[in-house]
């Protein structure tokens, strides 16, 4: 039997406006826990809700960035449950009457590219949060974050793997950036993903129950719990048991799903127009001009990027997936013309270093300038390629300017012929073993009497300079 | 009777009310009769009748994106039965 | 004449010639207060000294030579579920005993900006559910004109000061009748003002798309003053209407010549008392002896209007009142077993009987499955009675009907059967249904001496048009002077 995995995501979105949802409190993270809350946002009795516009505009231009067709009438529903981060015991949502449908978001696979629907984008608000650990037989609750304003960005079950949901989230994450509606931190919590996942026959004669996966926060876990996900549905549908539908958890500590205490009864929302607000009706002008005023996307950036700068598609892809690598990278070609070169510090030595220490692109610790000066110091023979990225760590470790690293290190590069001479003679005289390989032709010994010499100059000898000089000395 | 004990059991844990059985079976009964009015409703055509949710014809009611100063914390706890290291205290939640 | 006797319009004009300090006004009001509040019980929560301060505040702004504004300086009260910045707002619940709010209601801090002098806060229905005030955690408010029977509710408080004059106005909430029932069995003047005219904001909610606060009066000028001092848009409800509202004060014209009333049949079929009936048909004789011409029609759909409204309103309430779970404020079990238990004993606990049967019937209608049946149902049937008014508003300027359809009833009588106290609202609720402004006058006493409310309903914002219909009728009829204690 061919078994196809379907996979559809709930990604929950924290707009990017100065406060609140339905109060005057401040958006902004970190702050001392329930010191940005009010009567409202705390849901005290007989306060009301008033809505932030500026929320509305940046769900507007999220549903065009993703290609949906605003809603010209829409309105807020309650969504109705008990739980303590949720102080009013309903969520401000909508149900019926999303203010965005019908899009997509085009992403490239194995296989090539494939499009992704989007079937809603609403608006709510987010909850408060709730600290379990260090509190006893209690947990705190900090409404610090109730009543942030949130985008709900529901997919149709169009990703047939993890990595393809992995590719979806990362390509939404960059349309997010670049509409600048959302900063997307997962370690703030700003982008969080529930996953709806199951197993079909390819031939749809049977199929798993669907397993809800809630608020993963990072994509790295939410693909890791996906993979662990699609085994268990895989292998269940081949016995022939369809997993019971659940809601489970990823333990990130322990790479396996569990499933959550079962609730005491099924859900049951009971959503209902919220009584103290009114319906929202966007005229056709509004909508437009928000359209006309979206700035460039993804996927326009990657056309441009190829275009202009005659960039391999490989490159394009991945400098326009962050909007911070892909304005980065054009600071760069403001000081600097060789395209190529600096993709390649981007994507080598820059993501990897972001990589290594869980950062961001936005978190990139120097200036553009810097990385140029950098280049450049390659280019004219400053310095070589292999000190170039000692001096790179140095400057990813400390922000520091690449001259001065180079300058108070010594690190300029021996391009000076007598001097380099000098060396190999004295590398020649203490390694008489190898110079006899080489001269019976064995010619990889060259490599250890170059390693040699780099080592005396402590890696500052000209590559090519040292190599042309060696050979010619034994010959 | 339109509603069970068994029923009001349902709708209790769904309200988070606990009843004893006296109240149920009296919930039972009111909610009975009171549905048995309201049952009168079904028997009116509306099938092409829109729902009102507002009676009043506004819309697009909003504010300026614009912080002001949240409460006091003290104050915005000073009406909570538990309170510990400035956040509302709450039996612990295991999921 | 004793101060407290005056009504509000009266006092307010002493107070401005000087011919009485506040603090003469607040003193009389205290001790009428400290006589019969005992047998009445309207009040939750009463602070003289406050009142006294404030009443001095205004003595000393007026000695300043300032000019003090329209209603400032008047010992008022207010219904226990607007919120008041540090003063306990109970909705006379257990569950909020011990609340107090960080935050003024709008409309009180519209009274406290005229300086008025707030006395204390009313007793009420356990969070404005029912007809009776009794079904407050706290005490039974009494009926002025005879103390073995109920005032009315959920403003029963608000209601019952008015007509013992223990304060010159209150504020009441209206969801169903709240303002309109009471103030009828209590033969006092109150109005509810249309959906969206007065702010919502600080009003503990019941049933959000209903609720609307207005004022109880000693009679139909004092109404309007009241009303001109808390109705206007409010930036903090998104359902408060921003237009211009007129000085309702220069409606209050006697004369109805040319004025088109309604008198709907719907509201005059069973159930009406026949005494009830009687006083209401004689009213609308008068207004044609005055000028006016009415005719009888149909508001086919009023049938309907109880159910419907019993449902939207137990479903809105089965949501707003979610939040009072143990963890924020109010009341908290003081044993349980983990979270839901928590939250299950607290509420159950902390909530009366007639809260958590609306609760009830509210989170059946709209859970999943009854949804349409009941709900959506309810929606649609709300659409039909709003087109009924409105397809009776093109013909009539008013429509003038019966306001409860009984006087007082006994203390207990309708306590244990629901759905006859829920029939003591059948003549309100179509209003609050179509948010639409009414107010209740009296017109009347019945046999026992008990007095008889006449409604008159108006088209959305057209408050004056009742206000001046209501005044024509104060002007030729004697009935607002009539007062309990002289019966
Ligand atoms: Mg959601
Ligand atoms: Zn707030």
């Amino acid at each position: 039997m061919e078994v196809q995995t379907l996979i559809g995501l709930e990604v929950h979105a924290e707009l990017a406006t100065e406060s609140k949802m339905f109060c005057s409190c401040s958006t902004e993270f970190g702050a001392e826990p329930n010191t940005h809350c009010c009567p409202i946002c705390t849901g005290m009795p007989g306060v009301l809700p008033m809505p932030n516009k500026k929320a509305i505009e940046y769900a507007v231009k999220a549903g065009l960035a993703l290609n949906c067709d605003i809603s010209e009438f829409s309105k807020m529903d309650r969504k109705n449950y008990y739980y303590p981060d949720l102080p009013k015991a309903y969520q401000i949502s909508q149900y019926d009457l999303p203010l965005c449908t019908g899009g997509y978001v085009d992403i490239e696979t194995e296989d090539g590219p494939k499009r992704i629907r989007i079937r809603r984008v609403h608006m709510e608000e987010d909850a408060g949060k709730l600290l379990h650990e260090g509190w006893g037989n209690n947990s705190l609750v900090d409404y610090n974050r109730a009543g942030v304003p949130l985008i709900e960005i529901v997919t149709e079950p169009d990703m047939n793997s993890p990595a393809e949901a992995g590719a979806f989230l990362d390509k939404l994450k960059a349309i997010l950036q670049y509409i600048e509606v959302s900063d997307c931190k997962m370690e703030e919590g700003s982008l969080r993903c529930d996953v709806n996942i199951n197993a079909r026959a390819d031939d749809k004669s049977m199929a798993t129950a669907i397993t809800e996966m809630k608020n993963l926060n990072s994509f790295k876990a939410a693909v890791k719990a996906m993979e662990y996900e699609e085994k268990r549905h895989r292998e269940a549908l081949l016995e022939g048991d369809p997993t019971v539908h659940e809601t489970r958890r990823w333990d990130d500590a322990r790479s396996v799903t569990v499933a959550m205490r079962s609730k005491e009864e099924a859900h049951d929302y009971r959503y209902f127009p919220e009584p103290d607000l009114v319906p929202i009706a966007l005229d056709k002008s509004y909508i437009k001009s928000i359209r006309e005023n979206l700035p460039e996307l993804p996927d326009q950036r990657y056309q441009r990027f190829i275009s202009q700068y005659g960039l391999p598609q490989y490159d394009a892809g991945i400098l326009t997936s962050s909007k911070y690598l892909a304005d980065y990278f054009e600071q760069c070609m403001t000081i600097y013309d060789n395209a190529k070169t600096v993709s390649n510090w981007l994507m080598g030595d820059v993501l990897r270093a972001l990589n290594e220490n869980g950062k961001d692109p936005s978190d990139i610790p120097f200036p553009p300038a810097y990385l140029v000066d950098l280049i450049k110091y390659v280019d004219d023979g400053t310095i070589s390629i292999s000190i170039a990225k000692k001096v790179f760590d140095e400057m990813f470790a400390n922000g520091t300017d690449p001259g001065a690293i180079i300058k108070e290190q010594g690190l300029v590069q021996i391009s000076d012929e007598g001097e380099l001479l000098g060396v190999i003679r004295q590398v020649i005289q203490e390694n008489a073993p190898s110079v006899a390989d080489y001269k019976a032709g064995k010619k990889k010994a060259l490599g250890y009497l170059v390693g040699q010499a780099m080592k005396l100059t402590k890696g500052k000898a000209n590559p090519q300079l040292l190599n042309k000089l060696l050979e010619r000395e034994l010959n | 009777m339109r509603i069970k004990p068994e029923e009001v059991d349902y709708i209790a844990a769904l309200s988070r009310l606990v009843l004893s059985d006296q109240e149920k079976n009296m919930y039972a009964r009111h909610l009975s009769e009171i549905l048995e009015h309201a049952e009168r409703l079904s028997e009116l055509d509306t099938d092409d009748v829109e729902p009102t949710a507002h009676v009043l014809p506004l819309k697009n009611v909003f504010r300026d994106d614009q912080v002001k100063p949240s409460l006091e914390r003290d104050i915005l706890l000073s009406n909570a039965p538990e309170v510990e290291n400035g956040c509302f205290k709450v039996p612990r939640i295991v999921e | 004449m004793e101060l407290y006797r005056l009504t509000a319009h009266e006092a307010y004009e002493k107070l401005k010639k000087r011919e009485v300090s506040a603090r003469e006004l607040a003193q009389s009001v205290i001790k009428h207060i400290e006589d019969v509040e005992q047998s009445i019980g309207a009040y939750i929560h009463l602070d003289f000294d406050a009142a006294l301060k404030q009443a001095d505040d205004v003595d000393r702004h007026i000695d300043e030579g300032h000019e003090v504004p329209l209603l400032g300086g008047l010992p008022i009260a207010i219904k226990d579920n607007m919120c008041t910045e540090g003063i306990a707002t109970t909705c006379a619940s257990r569950m909020l005993a011990d609340f107090v709010p960080p935050y003024d209601a709008t409309v009180v801090r519209r009274l406290k900006e005229r300086q008025a002098v707030v006395l204390g806060k009313l007793n009420m229905d356990e969070f404005a559910m029912g007809s009776s005030t009794e079904t407050s955690a706290f005490k039974k408010t009494k009926n002025p004109w005879d103390t073995d029977r109920v005032p009315g509710g959920s403003s029963g408080g608000s209601a019952a000061a008015v007509a013992a004059d223990e304060a010159f106005f209150t504020l009441g909430s209206d969801t169903g009748g709240s303002i309109r029932q009471p103030a009828s069995l209590c033969g006092v003047v109150g109005m509810k003002p249309t959906y969206g005219a007065v702010s919502r904001y600080g009003l503990v909610a019941f049933a959000s798309s209903l609720d609307q606060i207005g004022p109880l009066t000693k009679d139909v000028k004092d109404c309007a003053m009241v009303l001109n001092a808390i109705v206007g848009h409010d930036p903090y409800d998104a359902t408060s209407v921003s237009r211009s509202y007129p000085d309702y004060t220069s409606a209050l014209i006697d004369d109805v010549k040319g004025i088109k009333i309604g008198v709907p049949k719907e509201f005059f079929g069973q159930g009406i008392n026949e005494e009830v009936k009687s006083a209401v048909t004689k009213a609308i004789e008068l207004f044609k002896e005055m000028g006016a011409d009415y005719e009888e029609t149909s508001l086919p759909y009023t049938d309907h209007a109880l159910s419907a409204y019993y449902l939207i309103a137990s479903a809105e309430a089965s949501s707003n009142l979610g939040r009072y779970d143990g963890v924020k404020y109010g009341y908290r079990a003081a044993q349980y077993d983990d979270m839901i238990d928590m939250y299950k004993k607290t509420r159950s606990e902390g909530f009366g009987s007639e809260v958590k049967r609306r609760i009830m019937l509210g989170t059946y209608a709209l859970s999943s499955g009854y949804y349409d049946a009941y709900y959506l149902k309810a929606l649609k049937v709300r659409t039909l009675i709003t087109r009924d008014f409105q397809r009776a508003f093109e013909k009539y300027d008013v429509l003038v009907v019966p306001t409860s359809p009984t006087t007082a009833f006994k203390i207990g009588e309708r306590l244990d059967n629901p759905m006859e106290m829920y029939l003591s609202d059948v003549c309100t609720v179509p209003v609050n249904i179509a948010g639409l402004p009414a107010i209740s006058i009296p017109c009347g006493l019945d046999g026992r001496g008990l007095p008889i409310g006449l409604q008159i309903i108006g088209k959305a914002f057209d408050e004056e048009t009742i206000l001046r219909v209501a005044y024509a009728f104060e002007s030729n009829t004697p009935y607002h002077n009539q007062k309990p204690s002289e019966r």
